[in-house]
């Protein structure tokens, strides 16, 4: 076993992630960069295996890198996010309610069942209840969230629970749902949502999703020759361009933090993000 | 800037064709306006530009999009497979063009097949496209072709001499089926014509074991005899790995026999059913014949050395099938007495010599095709003679 081995965490929301791993894998070894990786059912555990030292770079959920951050802030070390899709930035969620619906406003939705994703999905559930809240409406309070919780601890990557929250739209089992913009599109293209049967009344602020988190104390050469072959892929390149599609991206890009401020807002709403780390670090 | 004014029509319902149009015709970093009246549309756009690599920036109800160089570099190492005409078939198509379409432009990075009939010297030939047109006109339905319902009552023994022989032939047509089948897999799909002319082969015979099949089950509701010497001799050919020899066996020699067999059986036939599934069997293998000589004609020409295994091939067949008995007496006795037409001596004499002269015909037949191929008199007279007792 080479001592020099980069190992990534990453989370097994779908059986194609272990295509997409294998196939850098080998594009790592091919341009010299001993790489393996390690998958985890879900984000809790892959932050305190990274905080733990046991990965050296996960490929983290946006609440999955809140949690590292303050979980590493507490610690008094530091996180850096060191590469991002291109699809990872500047995503909106949207409120959709049945087009043939009075309401046109999120203050319609007082009183009313209003279907979300996983508990932990942040463009499913968390942004748009905290965007809801900023707009004075409480979940609990003003209105009932329904989650829709496939696959807890994956963070919404897997889109399961906001195909069921428009499905119960459609079927007036709530009066709303909220999804990701994207989802919109290919719900409507797949057929879940029949054409012009649902129309949008809010859309949250732009956030970001997904980036490669490190912890100072890292190989710093194996890191920053990963993040180099990272940001030097092109999608005109064949050997690549399968696994860019598996992954939803044309080009990675260099990290960015500031597009999770909207999502720290809604996980420190009621606490929810400091229960998550007490979880986590017991 | 170009605008596209999507009006009332939804993204999702055809918008996005229009958009993509438009995309299509900018070079990277050109850019588009769209507007439309829909609800939702700038949501729309925002997300499929994200996806698909655009920047996009919202105004009014729609937006502007900047075309992202992800598009372009999808298709900057694509190939074109060919061309689609019979002129473009190149000498090796690499095994990445798959299954593509001859002439469709192939993506870089498309996975790599395994055919292994992949140069064109092994299994081409100018005349393909010809036959294979020639097959699918020349199709013919058994339910309406063959008069089956026509009124004969046939001696019993003479009866059953056409079942001996149509179960002779069903035994035969399927090694004929499936020698070109198996190569029909292996054979890289560039050369189109050429697989046509293989699969059409295979529905012939499919439909050759049908007609034979109802032919011997129309008086009788069992089928005849089949020895252990003619499947041996069977055998020999779906074994052999070699789509040259294999074809050099099963088409030039084999069926060039068959196709003696079934004439003769459709002008001495006893009924008017054994005499139509006999002429339409004879008119498909006749192409099946004219596929063989026409790609191996032409493989000689560019390889000489070619005659020299093929001539190796048959001298191994006939040693392998030596010591078997290859010659089928149930099936000879058979055709006899259908020569014959009856157990009167006049008729088994002259039955004989019309059964002598058949193998005489397909062994001057067998000569004639070797020669052809481009073998000297002496060796396709001495080849000829070797070939299996079977007639297959």
């Amino acid at each position: 076993m080479n001592h020099n081995t980069l190992i990534l965490g990453a989370v097994a929301y779908d059986p194609k992630v272990v295509t997409i791993w294998d196939g850098f894998q080998q594009y790592f070894a091919d341009h010299g960069l001993p790489f393996d990786y390690v998958l985890y059912t879900n984000y809790e555990r892959q932050v305190a295996a990274h905080m733990a030292g046991h990965i050296h770079t996960a490929w983290n959920s946006p609440l999955a890198w809140l949690e590292t951050e303050r979980l590493a802030a507490r610690a008094g070390r530091r996180a850096e996010a060191i590469a991002m899709r291109d699809s990872d930035r500047d995503l909106v969620s949207t409120i959709l309610v049945r087009a043939a619906d009075s309401a046109t406003s999120p203050e319609d939705l007082r009183g009313q069942r209003v279907a979300v994703g996983a508990a932990d999905s942040p463009q499913a559930t968390l942004i748009p209840l905290e965007v809801l809240a900023q707009h004075g409406l409480i979940a609990g309070r003003d209105f009932e969230a329904v989650l829709f919780d496939v696959l807890p601890g994956k963070h919404g990557d897997h889109i399961g629970g906001e195909r069921d929250a428009v499905r119960a739209l459609v079927k007036g089992e709530t009066g709303a749902a909220c999804i990701l913009d994207a989802n919109y599109g290919l719900f409507l293209k797949e057929g879940t949502l029949p054409a012009g049967a649902v129309r949008s009344i809010l859309q949250t602020p732009l956030f970001d999703h997904c980036n490669f988190t490190v912890l100072d104390g890292g190989p710093e050469a194996e890191i920053a020759r990963f993040r180099e072959l990272l940001l030097g892929m092109s999608y005109a390149d064949a050997r690549v361009r399968r696994l860019l599609d598996l992954e939803g991206l044309k080009q990675w890009l260099p990290g960015r933090t500031e597009g999770y401020a909207l999502l720290a807002a809604a996980a420190d709403r009621n606490g929810y993000l400091d229960r998550t780390i007490a979880g986590i670090a017991s | 800037m170009t605008t596209v004014n999507l009006a009332d029509l939804a993204f999702e319902q055809g918008g996005a064709l229009l958009i993509r149009r438009a995309i299509r015709a900018l070079d990277t970093g050109g850019a588009i306006s769209v507007t439309g009246s829909t609800p939702d549309l700038a949501i729309h756009l925002r997300a499929w530009c994200r996806a698909e690599g655009h920047r996009f920036a919202p105004s009014g109800g729609g937006g502007t999009i900047v075309k992202g160089a992800a598009a372009g570099e999808r298709w900057r190492d694509a190939v074109r497979a060919g061309d689609a005409t019979p002129g473009g078939v190149v000498d090796a198509p690499p095994q990445r063009w798959g299954l593509a379409a001859r002439g469709a432009l192939v993506e870089s990075g498309a996975p790599e097949f395994a055919f292994p009939l992949t140069e064109k010297q092994q299994v081409w030939t100018a005349d393909a496209a010809r036959i294979y047109a020639m097959a699918a006109a020349n199709q013919w339905d058994p339910a309406s072709s063959i008069p089956w319902d026509d009124v004969f009552e046939l001696p019993p023994e003479i009866e059953d001499a056409v079942v001996q022989v149509m179960t002779y032939l069903i035994e035969n047509e399927t090694a004929a089926l499936l020698v070109p089948s198996r190569f029909l897999a292996q054979l890289h799909p560039h050369f189109r014509e050429v697989m046509q002319v293989l699969a059409v082969q295979a529905a012939d015979e499919a439909r050759h074991i049908e007609v034979f099949t109802r032919r011997a089950l129309l008086r009788r509701d069992r089928l005849g005899l089949s020895t252990s010497g003619g499947q041996e001799s069977l055998k020999t050919l779906v074994d052999e790995p070699d789509f040259a020899i294999a074809s050099f066996l099963l088409s030039v020699l084999g069926e060039g026999t068959f196709l003696t067999l079934l004439w003769f059986l459709a002008r001495n036939a006893p009924d008017p059913v054994t005499e139509a599934v006999c002429r339409l069997a004879a008119q498909d293998e006749a192409r099946h014949v004219a596929f063989g000589m026409a790609h191996l004609r032409e493989h000689v020409v560019a390889d000489p050395a070619l005659l020299g295994r093929l001539e190796n091939a048959v001298r191994r067949r006939h040693r392998e099938l030596e010591h078997t008995a290859g010659h089928n007496a149930e099936v000879f006795d058979a055709l006899l007495l259908i020569a014959a037409g009856s157990w009167n001596h006049d008729d088994l004499r002259a039955g004989h010599g019309k059964v002598t002269r058949l193998l005489a015909d397909m062994n001057e037949g067998r000569r004639a095709r070797l020669a052809k191929l481009g073998f000297t008199e002496g060796q396709a007279g001495e080849l000829a003679a070797l070939h299996t007792r079977n007639f297959m």
